[in-house]
């Protein structure tokens, strides 16, 4: 498999990347751990004229954690999140998400900054993203601009960033309460057939605060507030998560594939979702 | 468009110079161009790990890596870690512990594990299979590899612990 050949660039400053962009418009693509990018081009299912290396670009790189909140630089790898305490510590969920992403030598190539701008229903990390609230910051000629996780996906491989722009960090407050990260999938290194991305609070015995995500449920990850509304103010008895349940599969669109028929990826949701509901009040 | 470029690796110690397309894959490099074919290509499709080299300290899949993104690395495969006589831990405990069986998958296994062992060089048997879950063996239903790993390790931490 020989992808379309393509002219290599690895500029050392985010000034060079933007100027390329502007120089190559759609014609160019930047590339980070390129474990989305390389197969697509490998199959010709995308072709990329300007192929953009941001690998010498220190600053997209690194994790840093204080009062403000919590801010990933886009070149951050899985398995940079993965061996990171300090995130484990702030944010669990996302070290829990993380290592249910492909196999250990993806992890190690694979950013969550190429995670989250692809735009592949498939991936883990935006549903995750709109899960925490997460703000992806894009650099482009016109300097910076900020956009929710929850507004930035559009369909299939569509989002808010412009051809000239690049997600270069995550920023989100550090989440409080239970969490859980819940992925079914064929078999390590596939995507999932259904997952859920959970974080809960409880105060009084009760749900106080609860944030849900599902992914590769719709051609977009969902952030369903029904779902998490028909938590808050329960027990989160089963009731609770029957009612919760309905209301998730009320706003996923799933298509058959080969992962299954819709009625069975409907059912995969539900049990995914109640697992992870369970999890993530159990430690809550 | 397809204009050569100039590439460096070093690749098990040695400095290599070549040109070669951007789109030109690692693995096709390494193979074709430097004569080394220990890693192998089994699916190229980032699936079955056979490819598996260290690059710049990390376990990858060469088949999805575009020789234009190695330029300046350091890469290792299974010939820096062992040679016919002299062997690595590794490659004794594959050897001992019949941890093969066609051999395909071994170079890219053995490459792999010798990165999970540097970074955890007491793993469980749980541990030792999430390490090696992006490698696919076709042959030894992987306990004899599970095996060969498990014991390669606590033979180098008792050569560990007796240095010190």
């Amino acid at each position: 498999m020989i992808p379309a050949a393509f002219e290599y660039y690895r500029p050392a400053s985010m000034e060079g990347v933007i100027a390329l962009l502007e120089e190559h418009g759609d014609e160019a693509r930047v590339i980070a751990g390129g474990h989305s990018l390389i197969p697509m081009m490998k199959l010709r299912m995308a072709e990329v004229a300007h192929l953009i290396d941001l690998q010498d670009i220190a600053s997209l790189s690194g994790i840093t954690i204080d009062s403000d909140g919590i801010r990933l630089g886009a070149m951050t790898t899985q398995h940079d999140i993965i061996g990171s305490a300090a995130l484990t510590a702030a944010a669990p969920i996302i070290k829990e998400a993380a290592l249910q992403i492909a196999d250990p030598q993806v992890r190690y190539m694979g950013t969550v900054g190429g995670n989250v701008a692809n735009g592949d229903p498939g991936n883990d990390m935006p549903g995750l993203m709109q899960c925490l609230d997460a703000q992806f910051h894009l650099l482009g000629p016109d300097g910076e601009r900020v956009v929710a996780a929850r507004d930035f996906y559009e369909a299939a491989y569509m989002t808010d960033r412009e051809d000239e722009e690049v997600l270069v960090e995550i920023t989100f407050a550090a989440p409080t309460g239970g969490y859980a990260y819940e992925k079914q999938k064929r078999k390590i290194g596939d995507y999932a057939t259904a997952a859920a991305a959970v974080q809960m609070s409880k105060v009084d015995g009760k749900v106080a605060t609860a944030s849900i995500a599902m992914t590769n449920l719709s051609d977009t990850p969902i952030w369903s507030e029904e779902t998490a509304e028909a938590l808050i103010g329960t027990t989160c008895d089963d009731a609770a998560i029957k009612s919760a349940i309905a209301a998730m599969l009320g706003d996923i669109d799933p298509t058959e594939d080969n992962r299954g028929p819709i009625a069975f990826k409907c059912h995969a949701a539900g049990i995914v979702l109640g697992r992870a509901i369970k999890r993530a009040w159990s430690r809550a | 468009m397809s204009n050569k470029m100039h590439v460096k690796l070093n690749v098990n110690g040695e400095d290599h110079e070549f040109l070669a397309e951007p789109r030109e894959l690692l693995i096709y490099a390494l193979r074709e161009k430097l004569n080394i074919t220990g890693p192998h290509v089994g699916c190229e499709t980032t699936h079955c790990g056979a490819c598996t080299v260290t690059m710049n300290g990390k376990s990858v899949k060469s088949c999805t890596v575009f020789v234009a993104q190695a330029n300046g690395a350091e890469v290792t495969t299974i010939e820096g870690l062992g040679q016919p006589d002299a062997l690595h831990v590794l490659q004794e405990n594959f050897k001992e512990h019949h941890g093969l069986q066609c051999g395909f998958c071994t170079p890219g296994m053995i490459t792999r594990a010798a990165k999970l062992l540097e970074e955890n060089p007491n793993p469980t048997e749980e541990e030792v299979r999430f390490g090696i879950s992006g490698n696919i063996c076709r042959c030894t239903g992987y306990q004899n590899i599970v095996k060969s790993i498990l014991s390669a390790a606590s033979e180098l931490n008792s050569a560990k612990e007796a240095a010190q």
